[in-house]
């Protein structure tokens, strides 16, 4: 046994580790101390990921020696050790980026539990991509559950406690269904393990026996999941919760952790059910059907929205709609279209969310449309990861989302039922997608008079002969004007951690975009070691 | 009445407080009532859990006078579910009693309804 592949185990238990011991840290340590976990797990990842291509197959790895149904398992391979790395990176960079802010929104001596929330859901993330045991999964769950809900509630806020509430009752109804669906499975199987459990139900399907439980399991264990994820029509809690926490909070939240229990039933359907039971179930109709409508309902509202981070946390309903929709499809092109979506949006939707922090604090900290106006010129790097994520999410060729988009329609013409469906729902939400991020993002460009933010500026008035002056020497030069000022404003929104956190996520984007080839088939070699 | 009815009682009984606990759960305006609708889901799962490990005219999964055939026991591993599960639990509703207590004490009102619409209030008078 190679010692790579310990790995898996020690990344969860350093990410679980660092949690407990920043309770009795300060802020500061805790931050470090949690940096410092996400660091190395994601290295650790990195060594997995490049172990599984070397040998070119996964591995299960015994927890307490106890043999296989008894004991609990870890199993490892390509897709696992991809989708760890990523979501490293993605939780990395948004907690870098959103570090500032971060220190702003959360009290002084509560500082540390912000990071052991991160820590926990790290390691909740990390054991849900890894665990090959549904009741350990369901455990790793309600901790991902709890981190998520201490997450929003941090800003102390009206808003985030309403939202932490409904939060709560949403996924304890998920993990409800999630818990009664493993113990029938349990009970028509007798396992726990998945791999013991897959034989068990392809045992079942053979005999003809069990055949309703086997379906209220599918069922059952599918809306459970897709409550906890926010699949439409169970998204009402979406646009409050990924809306008013603090930067990183909502970064991470819309990034990963509805990913992580996407991960969670893609494994589901083809480690313990199988595929094709999966797709002779209609469940799978019903997840393609509801996919689509999320795509729909969520670009419409988004569009009605007028609040920038309500209009991006509308627009995540629609993206879990997409991969819903992969999934839906019930083909090896449809899963892998899925999957490359949840790395581009995890990847996206946390740019935009930091990036789009930059820009409400050189507008007075207001989020509307009408007082972002002009802001990418206030804060040039912030408007420029803004428009790359933009961009990416209407589906602009180099970058990720086009990548998500081709797959998704080269997949539909796998499954000829759902081939038209699938590619006019593509075709009308991207046009969606356009109407709402570009009109934001003319919005965004738009040069104003001054240059600087207006609205709660007094000072602003002695400047008005110098403003007039402006104006005459035409846009180019008024932002050029307003430079001094704008300038340090921009200094003072964009902490260089926060530089450094855009500049990489828009590196993320462009590699996830123009080298997809070698992810995909990273991607499609996953899959095909996943069953 | 068919005769498997009595046979499964436990677990028949089980999925009738599954359904009203999840219905309490998702329906119910009062934050107090919702945790208790949450609770009795649980608990709902863990009693067919129970149910479906006990073997009649066995003993408690603990070795007793040296018997070492398993035969003698019920199955261990429902048993072993439930206790996490309750863990699990107990944490899920200290930390939605907690949140309630926040609410409360903000918005002077446990039914979720009244609290979104005086948070709507308070962020007019706010603007």
């Amino acid at each position: 046994m190679s010692f790579v592949q310990n790995f898996p185990f020690f990344s969860i238990i350093i990410a679980m580790f660092s949690g407990i011991v920043s309770s009795v840290l300060s802020g500061k340590k805790a931050r470090a101390v949690s940096i410092a976990a996400i660091t190395v797990t994601t290295v650790l990842s990195a060594f997995v990921l490049a172990f599984c291509l070397r040998t070119g197959q996964s591995y299960t790895y015994m927890m307490g020696h106890f043999p296989a149904p008894w004991g609990n398992e870890i199993r490892a391979g390509v897709l696992e050790g991809l989708t760890a790395l990523l979501f490293g990176v993605v939780m990395f960079l948004s907690v870098v980026g959103g570090l500032r802010y971060t220190e702003e929104d959360v009290e002084p001596s509560k500082q540390n539990l912000f990071y052991i929330m991160i820590d926990l859901m790290l390691s909740s993330l990390l054991a849900l991509i890894y665990t090959n045991d549904l009741f350990t999964a369901y455990v790793f769950v309600e901790i991902n559950t709890i981190a998520g809900c201490g997450l929003i509630m941090m800003s102390q806020t009206g808003r985030s406690l309403t939202a932490a509430i409904r939060y709560m009752v949403m996924s304890s109804l998920g993990s409800g269904l999630f818990l009664i669906g493993l113990s029938l499975l349990y009970d028509v199987s007798g396992q726990l393990l998945m791999s013991p459990a897959k034989e068990a139900v392809a045992r079942i399907v053979v005999d003809g026996s069990y055949q309703i439980p086997l379906l209220v399991i599918v069922a059952v264990v599918s809306v459970g999941l897709a409550i906890k994820s926010g699949l439409f029509p169970f998204h009402y809690w979406i646009p409050d919760t990924y809306g008013y926490a603090t930067p990183t909070a909502s970064a991470v939240l819309s990034g990963l952790v509805s990913k992580g229990y996407i991960f969670l039933l893609i494994k589901f359907f083809y480690r313990v059910i199988g595929t094709e039971n999966a797709a002779h179930s209609h469940i799978i109709n019903a997840l393609f059907f509801f996919g689509v409508a999320g795509m729909m309902f969520g670009s419409l509202r988004a569009i009605m929205q007028t609040d920038t981070r309500k209009m991006i946390a509308y627009s995540s309903v629609a993206q879990i709609g997409y991969i819903y929709m992969g999934i839906g499809l019930g083909t090896q092109a449809g899963m892998i279209a899925a999957i490359f979506h949840i790395f581009s949006h995890g990847a996206t939707k946390a740019l935009l969310f930091i990036s789009s922090v930059g820009l409400y604090k050189v507008s007075g900290d207001r989020t509307d449309f009408l007082a972002l106006r002009g802001s990418a010129y206030r804060n040039r790097l912030a408007g420029a990861g803004f428009l790359v994520g933009a961009l990416s999410m209407v589906g602009f060729p180099m970058l990720a989302g086009f990548i998500s988009k081709l797959l998704f329609a080269t997949s539909a013409f796998a499954s000829p039922h759902k081939m038209l469906i699938t590619l006019i729902a593509l075709a009308v939400s991207t046009v969606l997608n356009a109407i709402y991020f570009l009109r934001l993002m003319i919005g965004l460009y738009r040069p104003t008079k001054s240059g600087s933010f207006v609205e709660p500026a007094p000072a602003e008035r002695t400047g008005g002969g110098e403003e007039a002056d402006r104006k005459g020497r035409g846009a180019k030069q008024a932002e050029k004007g307003a430079g001094p000022g704008s300038g340090s404003a921009a200094a003072a929104a964009n902490p260089w951690t926060m530089r450094i956190a855009i500049v990489c996520f828009i590196i993320l984007n462009l590699i996830l975009g123009l080298f997809s080839q070698p992810i995909v088939s990273a991607i499609t070699d996953g899959l095909a070691m996943f069953g | 009445m068919s005769p498997t009815l009595m046979l499964n009682l436990e677990e028949e009984v089980s999925m009738v407080l599954f359904g009203v606990g999840f219905t309490m759960l998702l329906l119910h305006r009062n934050l107090i009532k919702k945790i208790m609708g949450m609770n009795i889901m649980d608990t709902a799962i863990y009693l067919f859990l129970a149910a479906k490990g006990y073997i009649e005219g066995r003993g408690v999964p603990i070795l007793t006078d040296g018997v070492q055939d398993a035969s003698a026991y019920i199955n261990p591993v429902p048993s072993g579910l439930v206790l996490t599960g309750i863990v699990v639990s107990v944490s899920t509703t200290a930390l939605m009693l907690a949140l309630t207590i926040r609410l409360y004490e903000r918005y002077h009102s446990l039914d979720l309804d009244q609290i979104l619409i005086s948070m709507k209030m308070e962020e007019e008078e706010q603007l």
